[in-house]
């Protein structure tokens, strides 16, 4: 034998291409996965809850139970902040283990994740409802992307030496902060995790994860491969269960050092409360939006009326950043609604594992009668109603392609968060007013502008309070490029190397020394 | 574990745009063992027509819209990550053809040279998608932002003590910022670095991306150093062609030159040190890798009061180091690499002799077969001696003596080079002082050699310009271009 062989053969080069399947290159689902975990993850090992219960998890194609999951409560979170404390003590293998390493390991996760994309892909259609083309060759990949990024952040995470005044040596440490409460939602399950997990890890804290009540699943197999892969036993613990039992417990928790929340305003509003009334640990927040996507005349009007069905439709409406306020310039404001209805009339609603699925159901009920009550806001307030506008399905919760045109400023439709497949459309008339308007939201999360001229563009994506600005395109995002709000959007950024500052602590270190030099 | 039996050899040819060439000439190199001087095989030798042929091939390869230019970031980053992984699946064959082609010992290629290839190209691989340039708030109504391009073409230069090492780090940082490679191995070792180009081509880099031709220095090296369209030129080697280098780059199209070029590393021991840990620090510091590597800490210079001491524990310790065929295990000094070098060491110990350095141990060949020198050591050395002066790039230590803080920090700067010290002392005063004196790109303190991809690497003074590894690598192979756009209105 001449080569000794390493067991880790990569599946293929096709990763290089990886956003660029044709229908044609995805494998055919299996509609039935099966569950192997729905309990609770704390210290590597499977626990009930302490109390016992459990909550089903429901397929929302049917309304039907999937399984029991295990319920974490207060008690369950203490368990879990106690592990992650110990993994975390000064001296514990991952507060000695090489920063490299520690990048290895999230390589690891990536490449073990790479290897059962089919089945992830397959159980996250079947808990949130994605159509299972848009789980496989759209979240898999970027949740694989993500987490490659962040290994590689791990050991270049630098501090500096810094050259103060008198004889001394000073220099900082970037150190992790310590226990990580992560509360996550449910509309990018898979991903929402790896955007928490990344940078968290990279930078050597320990995590207590909440997973959304609703999609549970894939977090839950994800936790058996982090063990797999070799994360000493108390550096991720996963726990399913309810916001307000929980996750309140993670939010005020007196041994939490800082929680990430990814959710609504509303509960982002609680979470920033809880730490203020606890032990002030530090808070991010990922929260709604209104999202304004700008056109003006001189766009090519294809692409727009495309990326712009795009913006809003995209994973059922259930996006934080979606673009539900569409302005557009007068002169082509016709046409355009003209061409988005015929768009929003030809998507395809069904069921997320046919793979010519574009639209799945809303993740549950609550989402579905909440969205249904926005539609009938619409019409009552005078917006008019061009297509869908009612259920889709007998079964599920289906909603048809909604569009309004003739959207007023002060309607409700045009000011809260839908989040569902229901799209506005507005008419302005100058620059200056469409940004104001834009701007006049207590949202600030994404925003966007098409057009061809230079000027207009800075003008537009200078002007607009929003953490991201997309020109000529929408929902373009990359692990490298941040991501957060403006305003009740949220605070700090997550993604990029902005992404780590939230999950380090500087430490400056100050040496007295006989006599410095430059 | 054992090395890998290898027989069956043939001629190597160069690797240009992912294709095996033979040389335009027809000549070939010679290549050999040095543990027995056997010839292990030959390789195509590139001359400058050859070189001529790579740079079309590298050139032609950066092209704007090529795939190597429109590739993501973070698919070039995940290139280097395949190519570590397929260094990995081969590191017993590299470990061997790396022991076989240089001397070295073999446990120590493969411990310690494939380890830190694998994860030089993994850290670089990390860095590809993080090279961030920046927006900037000039004056005026203006939208400014930099690129941070790759440069272009770049030559580079290897030596023959790291082979697979060095081209891992002057590849890495290289591909990651997204430059094209024509790299040059030494004469001497060449045959690690062909198998690596096999491997590039089967990681999948688009072909003209790395293109691998090893020759000459005084034909390839030179038609490299003096090409028009080559934009950067990395060497790493002597001090002494270092300066050619620099030259040919200044006579030529002012191609960007980064050297990392010889040293006579201080090493320095306090009274308050751990006295027989120094010993052993002081002694791997000099005697690793036959005493080949330019971090050599090859002037050890000891206080006063320990100074007798030490000396006898150095002695102790070189006379217990076992010489022999570097593939076996228990064997932990192979032969030099060649003839040139083995004659160089050799004259330099006559003249230690002759100028009046103490002969504690060795001094003389080893063996009946191959370039071995026993490990020698010479005390009472004086800072005028050729020995303490010259790098000689072999298993031969000096060990002086010294009384103050302030005379050993001038005795140790007292030299054209500045590549690396040591300090060994558990006073934090010390320790800050002297490290922060000292004119060495790399200070360290209680420890020699203690080196990893994150940290950078390189010299002051004669000892190179231009930093390795770590975040710093990234400047030298990036071109930084500003780009200003009017607007109608600025607003912060």
């Amino acid at each position: 034998m001449l080569r000794t062989v390493f067991s880790r053969a990569l599946p293929g080069l096709s990763r290089l291409s990886v956003c660029h399947y044709s229908a044609a290159a995805i494998p055919a689902p299996n509609i039935q996965p099966e569950v192997h975990y729905n309990k609770l993850f704390i210290n590597n090992q499977w626990q009930d809850a302490v109390s016992g219960k459990t909550f089903p998890t429901i397929n929302p194609a049917t309304g039907e139970v999937i399984c029991q999951v295990a319920e974490a409560d207060e008690a369950d979170v203490d368990k879990a902040v106690k592990a992650a404390h110990n993994a975390f003590r000064l001296g514990s293998p991952w507060r000695r283990m090489d920063a490299s390493h520690r990048g290895l390991l999230l390589n690891r996760l990536a490449d073990a994740i790479e290897r059962d994309s089919t089945y992830l892909a397959e159980l996250e259609t079947l808990d949130n409802g994605k159509p299972y083309a848009v789980a496989y060759t759209v979240d898999l990949p970027n949740v694989v992307k993500c987490l490659r990024y962040y290994a590689g952040w791990a050991d270049k995470w630098e501090g500096k030496t810094i050259p103060i005044d008198g004889d001394y040596f000073c220099y900082t440490r970037h150190e992790p902060i310590g226990v990580c409460g992560q509360i996550i939602p449910w509309n990018f399950p898979l991903l929402m995790q790896a955007w928490k997990l990344g940078p968290a890890l990279a930078t050597g804290n320990t995590v207590v994860m909440k997973v959304a009540e609703q999609t549970p699943l894939t977090a839950l197999y994800v936790a058996s491969l982090i063990k797999e892969v070799g994360f000493p036993e108390g550096v991720v613990n996963i726990l399913p269960g309810m916001g307000p039992s929980a996750g309140a417990a993670i939010a005020k928790h007196m041994d939490v050092d800082k929680v990430a929340f990814t959710g609504s305003t509303e509960v982002g509003h609680l979470i920033q409360q809880a730490s203020g009334s606890s032990n002030l640990k530090k808070v991010t927040l990922e929260l709604g939006g209104k999202s304004p996507n700008i056109i003006l005349s001189d766009a090519n009007m294809e692409d727009a009326v495309e990326q712009s069905h795009f913006a809003l439709f995209f994973n059922q409406g259930q996006c934080c950043c979606a673009g539900s306020r569409t302005y557009v310039q007068a002169d082509i404001y016709d046409e355009f609604v003209e061409r988005s209805v015929e768009r929003a009339k030809r998507r395809v609603v069904g069921n997320p594992f046919d793979l010519k699925t574009e639209q799945g159901p809303q993740v549950d009920q609550e989402q579905f009668n909440k969205i249904l009550g926005y539609i009938s806001s619409g019409k009552r307030e005078g917006a008019k109603l061009m297509c869908g506008g009612g259920v889709a399905a007998d079964r599920g919760y289906f909603i048809q392609p909604t569009v309004f045109g003739d959207v007023q400023d002060n309607m409700t439709i045009a000011r809260e968060e839908i989040f569902g497949p229901v799209m506005q459309i507005l008419k302005f008339k100058s620059l200056e007013e469409v940004v104001t308007r834009a701007n006049d939201t207590k949202y600030g999360l994404a925003a966007a502008v098409f057009t061809k001229d230079i000027d207009k563009a800075n003008y537009v994506s200078n002007g607009l309070r929003a953490g991201t600005v997309w020109i000529n395109c929408y929902d373009v995002f990359g692990a490298q490029a941040p991501f957060g709000g403006y305003k009740a959007s949220g605070n700090g950024r997550e993604l990029g190397e902005y992404g780590l500052d939230n999950y380090t602590e500087v430490k400056t270190v100050t040496i007295k020394v006989p006599q410095k030099n430059s | 574990m054992c090395p890998e039996h290898v027989d069956n050899w043939f001629s190597c040819p160069l690797f240009i745009s992912n294709e095996w060439h033979e040389s335009c000439s027809g000549r070939k190199i010679p290549v050999y063992n040095p543990a027995t001087g056997e010839l292990l095989c030959e390789v195509e030798e590139a001359d400058a027509e050859d070189v001529e042929k790579a740079v079309r091939s590298a050139r032609a390869a950066f092209q704007m819209g090529s795939p190597w230019r429109s590739m993501d970031a973070s698919d070039r980053g995940h290139l280097l990550n395949r190519l570590a992984d397929l260094v990995e699946r081969d590191r017993l064959l590299l470990a061997t053809l790396e022991a076989l082609d240089s001397g070295k010992v073999f446990l120590m290629a493969y411990f310690v040279d494939l380890m830190a290839t694998i994860k030089t190209l993994r850290y670089y691989g990390g860095w590809a998608d993080k090279i961030h340039g920046k927006t900037i708030p000039v004056d005026g109504e203006y939208f400014t932002y930099t690129r941070h391009e790759p440069i272009g073409v770049c030559g580079q230069i290897i030596p023959w003590n790291f082979p697979l090492m060095m081209f891992a780090w002057k590849i890495a940082p290289a591909l990651c910022c997204g430059n094209t490679v024509v790299i040059k191995p030494a004469e001497q070792t060449p045959l690690s670095a062909l198998h690596m180009a096999a491997l590039i081509k089967e990681a999948g880099f688009p072909p003209g991306v790395v293109n691998v031709v090893p020759g000459y220095g005084q034909t390839a090296g030179c038609a490299i150093s003096h090409h028009m369209d080559i934009d950067k030129v990395a060497f790493t080697g002597s001090t002494a062609v270092g300066k050619l280098i620099q030259k040919a780059a200044g006579d030529s199209n002012l191609k960007r030159v980064t050297l990392e070029l010889g040293g006579k590393n201080p090493n320095i021991v306090f009274a308050d040190c751990d006295l027989e840990y120094a010993v052993e620090q002081a002694h791997s510091g000099l005697f690793f890798n036959q005493g080949q590597c330019c971090l050599a800490g090859s002037r050890v210079f000891v206080e006063e009061p320990i100074y007798e001491e030490f000396v006898r524990r150095s002695v102790e310790r070189a006379r217990s180091k076992v010489l022999g065929n570097p593939l076996l295990p228990g064997v932990d000094q192979g032969p030099q690499i060649d003839q040139k070098q083995f004659n160089k060491i050799m004259e330099l110990i006559e003249s230690g002799k002759r100028e009046g350095a103490t002969l504690e141990c060795g001094g003389s060949p080893w063996g009946q077969q191959g370039l071995f020198i026993q490990p020698t050591v010479f005390s009472n050395v004086t800072d005028d001696m050729r020995i303490a002066k010259e790098e000689i790039f072999g298993p031969v230590q000096q060990i002086m003596c010294f009384r103050s803080v302030h005379e050993v920090i001038q005795r140790a700067n007292a030299t054209h080079y500045g590549l690396a010290a040591g300090v060994f002392t558990n006073d934090i005063d010390k320790a800050l002082t002297v490290s922060s004196a000292l004119q060495a790109g790399m200070v360290w303190v209680n420890c020699y050699n203690a080196m990893s991809a994150q940290c950078p690497f390189g010299g002051f003074k004669m000892s190179g310009n231009g930093r390795e590894l770590g975040e710093y690598a990234l400047q030298e192979y990036t071109e930084v271009k500003a780009v200003t756009i009017k607007i109608s209105q600025k607003n912060s």
